[in-house]
């Protein structure tokens, strides 16, 4: 038996690339790496830019023109951002207490639903204030949603049924319950969409405003993004100062030390559930009532299932998930403005590739010795 | 005579964790074909000290002779390599799969076909040749917590380890299966294996070990003691640094009225096979009564359906008269009723958390840390930071992982928590599993006071020695009954009572 420290590979170089655990995490660490691995990937995608004949730098300055080069831009960039920051919350808080909500597109589009059916039953006249639509809207909205989380939540609680596979089967369900509405009772003279909703349905947006503030003028931002950043502190707040947030991280953690501690698992299961179903409800609501002003089939572009990444990136901080949200619709919001649309694509999909792979260097640290 | 040679040899180990100097200048020799006995108080850096031997762990200086061979591992496999190989407290075993197919595990050897028949051939062998009876295919739930260390072991001797480190192997294991191992063990030296023990038992240690290094807070106090020429009292004072009262005072006292009632109690183990069957048993105000039988007997069960965490398929559980019987486990904290659970890593604790989280567990919900729906941080932190104080938990800070706490000092946490909780009933199980003499002395003394101030105390144990000394009166489990009561310290009657033969 010889003590052999590493495997005789590698004798071309002068050198040895060896990985040794890390026992220790600083704490600012995470952020610089997710910073390095942006910048890696950016610089990835130059190349990949330059071998296939385009200019690099040229193609960044548009992307980045596009999506914060004025006011104007930036503030379709927060549009985009909107619904991610509300449902990548929605993930973020079950995730937490690792319950792998996936249905979040399905939530989304149920409160899409939930907001759609208050103006199109109708439940309100077009002459309704919108101090009484809006927030009617909002409770529908949410309520669907929550509804759509109660299902898997108390599946889970009593029957112990896979969370992953019924939020996602439940995925279907909902674009499908959508579609009977779109293409059926709510339908426009057979489009496949309602009509529009009345001026008192529409949430506000900055341009409302530009008789009294010019600079306004032309942006679309809506007044979802403030419910996103309220929401975002919220969650803050339930996870790091309530006692709620308390049980949620035990049972993360420690499902047996929770329910030592008394903590009834079963109920917090289906109140998570519903938690994240309503903040991915309200994200359709948002849309609906700010952008789309119609309930139709194309309202998410897979929001859904870009929050699962938004929170994950975000390492389900909720102040980090604003800030990963607002990166990510600057992509999809730059897949639009740039031809071919490929290319915003393509470098999302190396962020990403980078931002998970750097996760190994958390892990790991890197040491490069000489060969003696 | 020829010099013993040296198997290992540490120099001047060095190994900083934030806040901790876990081993300073560490100096450790290990012989060829002999038990050596690592001895230290509740966070000396006896595991850490291991764990770097182990490959788990890198020193951040000195260096490791194996064999004659400077080495620098990065990774336990380059330490098995090397032949070292080390049990760990927690095994590390998937519990739906056999023994032979835990054995294979990670092995680069079987590449693609498994060819279970032969390796398990190969296990009852090797099972044979070192004394480790084990069924190769058995799957490792259905093993007792001993078997399970068996196989720990099997997958080191299978792996080619000659040297085994085996971090407390006794903390888990009852009497006989504790004898067990140490034939086991003797007979490994004889076929040229050399093993290093950590224990915090230490009639233990003299029992088994050749030498003894003693350390304290990370440095080495003793090296090369022979267990021939000390005593276990010179060890203790050699660990703790002080003289150790073996003996505890208790006052007389007189039992106040029932607190905890058990009456006809039936319930299941985790197969569903029946585990307590018709239990009875009382504790009154200021009473110990301790709970001696062999592990398996339906202690871990009766813990567990008092406090909420298990069903009673019937009877009755009473505090203060109050039927606590298949409520919540909420109902049982809120009434006062304090629980030690046998395992603190998986029910006691939880281990990513920080040391704030897990003190408050059974606090949050009141004042000043719980207010309406808001948990105070402030006064959380302070809160752990008084526990931390006043029962000596060392650890950087309060804000640190529980999981990075020496086990003992995790064990102190728990308690703290209990005992701060003011509860009026108590059921502690294996409160001083792992803890060195220094602490054992510490949680006898809290559990007296607590006796003192009238909490009916229920101590479910396996130490005899612990169990004698401190309650009032002994009961007897076997096969989920109370099958009798000791009152006069009598240990033959005990140790019939437990093994059913009266
Ligand atoms: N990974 C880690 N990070 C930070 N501190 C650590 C880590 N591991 C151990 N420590 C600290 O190092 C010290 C030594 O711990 P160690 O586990 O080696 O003690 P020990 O002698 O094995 O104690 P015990 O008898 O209680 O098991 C302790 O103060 C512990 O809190
Ligand atoms: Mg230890």
């Amino acid at each position: 038996m010889s003590a052999q420290p590493s495997a005789p590979a590698q004798r071309a170089l002068p050198f040895r690339v060896r990985f040794v655990p890390r026992e220790i995490v600083p704490g600012w660490l995470p952020a610089l790496v997710s910073l390095g691995a942006i910048v890696l990937a950016l610089l990835i995608g130059a190349v990949i830019l330059a071998l296939v004949g385009g200019d690099p730098i040229a193609a960044y300055a548009q992307i980045a023109r596009s999506s914060f080069g004025s006011v104007a831009v930036f503030s379709d960039t927060l549009v985009k951002a909107t619904p991610l920051i509300l449902v990548g919350l929605a993930c973020a808080i079950a995730f937490r207490m690792r319950l792998w909500n996936i249905g979040a597109e399905g939530q989304f589009f149920l409160g899409a639903w939930g907001a759609s059916a208050v103006v199109l039953i109708p439940l309100v006249s077009n002459t309704t204030s919108p101090w009484i639509v809006i927030p009617l809207m909002m409770v529908a909205g949410m309520a669907a949603g929550a509804l759509w989380g109660f299902i898997p939540g108390i599946l889970k609680a009593r029957f112990n049924v896979n969370e992953i596979i019924s939020t996602l089967m439940l995925n279907y369900i909902a674009i499908a319950w959508n579609n009977y509405f779109i293409f059926g009772m709510w339908s426009e003279g057979g489009f496949q969409m309602s009509k529009t909703f009345p001026k008192n349905a529409w949430l506000p947006r900055l341009a409302d405003y530009a008789r009294s503030v010019r600079a306004f003028s032309g942006l679309t931002t809506h007044l979802g993004l403030v419910f996103a950043l309220v929401a975002a502190v919220v969650v803050w707040f339930i996870l790091n100062r309530s006692r709620w947030g308390y049980e949620i991280r035990l049972i993360g953690d420690n499902p047996r030390a929770a329910q030592y501690a008394g903590i009834p698992i079963a109920r917090h299961t289906v109140l998570v559930l519903m938690l994240s179903g309503a903040l991915a409800g309200l994200a359709g609501m948002s849309e609906i009532s700010g952008v789309v002003h119609r309930l139709q089939g194309q309202i998410s572009p897979g929001y859904g299932f870009t929050g699962i990444i938004v929170a994950w990136l975000a390492k389900l901080n909720p102040f980090a998930i604003i800030l990963v949200s607002i990166l990510f619709g600057a992509l999809i919001l730059a897949g639009r403005e740039i031809q071919p649309s490929g290319i915003p694509k393509m470098i999302q999909g190396i962020i990403l590739v980078c931002l998970i792979a750097s996760d190994f260097l958390l892990r790991y640290r890197v040491r490069i010795q000489r060969v003696r | 005579m020829i010099e013993p040679s040296s198997v290992i040899q540490m120099r001047g180990i060095v190994k900083r964790f934030p806040g901790v100097l876990a081993s300073d200048h560490v100096d450790f020799e290990l012989r060829r074909g002999e038990i050596h006995a690592l001895l230290g108080e509740n966070g000396a850096g006896k595991s850490t000290l291991m764990n770097i031997l182990a490959g788990l762990y890198r020193a951040d200086e000195g260096t490791i002779v194996v064999h004659d061979k400077p080495v620098n591992f990065s990774s336990p496999r380059q330490a098995i390599q090397a032949g070292i190989g080390m049990i760990h407290q927690h095994f590390m075993l998937v519990p739906s799969q056999s023994v032979t197919e835990n054995i294979l595990l990670g092995l680069d050897h079987p590449r693609f076909r498994l060819r279970l028949a032969e390796n398990e051939r190969r296990v009852a062998e090797l099972g044979e040749q070192f004394g480790l009876k084990v069924d190769p295919k058995a799957k490792i739930w259905q093993l007792s917590v001993g078997e399970q260390q068996r196989v720990e072991i099997l997958k080191m001797l299978y792996r080619g380890a000659d040297i085994l480190i085996l971090d407390e192997p006794t903390a888990v294991l009852g009497p006989a299966e504790t004898e067990q191992l140490f034939k086991t063990l003797r007979g490994m030296t004889t076929q040229g294996k050399s093993i290093i023990f950590i224990s915090h038992k230490l009639n233990e240690v003299m029992a088994i070990a050749d030498r003894v290094t003693v350390m304290r807070r990370g440095k080495v106090t003793a090296a090369d003691v022979s267990t021939k020429s000390t005593s276990t009292a010179e060890l203790a004072r050699l660990m703790v640094g002080r003289e150790v009262l073996f003996r505890v005072q208790k006052q007389p006292q007189t039992p106040g009225p029932v607190v905890l009632a058990i009456e006809d109690l039936t319930a299941t183990n985790d197969r569903g096979l029946p585990a307590l069957q018709k239990l009875n048993l009382q504790v009154h105000a200021g009473e110990i009564v301790g709970l001696a039988g062999v592990a398996g007997n339906g202690q871990r069960e009766l813990a567990e359906v008092a406090t909420g965490l298990r069903r009673a398929a019937s009877g009755r559980i009473l505090l203060n008269g109050e039927n606590l019987t298949n409520q919540p486990v909420r109902r049982a904290i809120a009434r006062g009723l304090a629980h030690v659970p046998e395992d603190r890593n998986r029910v006691g604790s939880s281990p990513n958390l920080s040391l704030t989280d897990n003190m408050i567990m059974k606090q949050y919900l009141q004042s000043p840390i719980g207010r309406g729906w808001q948990l105070d941080a402030g006064e959380a932190a302070a809160f752990a930071q008084r526990l931390k104080q006043s029962y000596e938990i060392s650890a950087p800070s309060v804000e640190t992982q529980a999981r990075l706490l020496s086990g003992g000092n995790l064990q102190r946490l728990i308690l703290a928590r209990e005992i701060t909780a003011q509860p009026k009933a108590m059921i502690a199980m294996q409160p001083t599993q792992g803890l060195d003499v220094g602490a054992v002395e510490v949680v006898h003394r809290l559990l007296l006071e607590q006796r003192q101030q009238g909490v009916a105390i229920l101590l479910i144990s396996e130490e005899l020695d612990e169990l004698l000394s401190l309650s009032d009166r002994v009961a007897v489990i076997y096969e989920g009954a109370i099958v009798g009561e000791v009152t006069d310290g009598d240990i033959e009657k005990i140790g019939q009572l437990m093994t059913g033969s009266v």
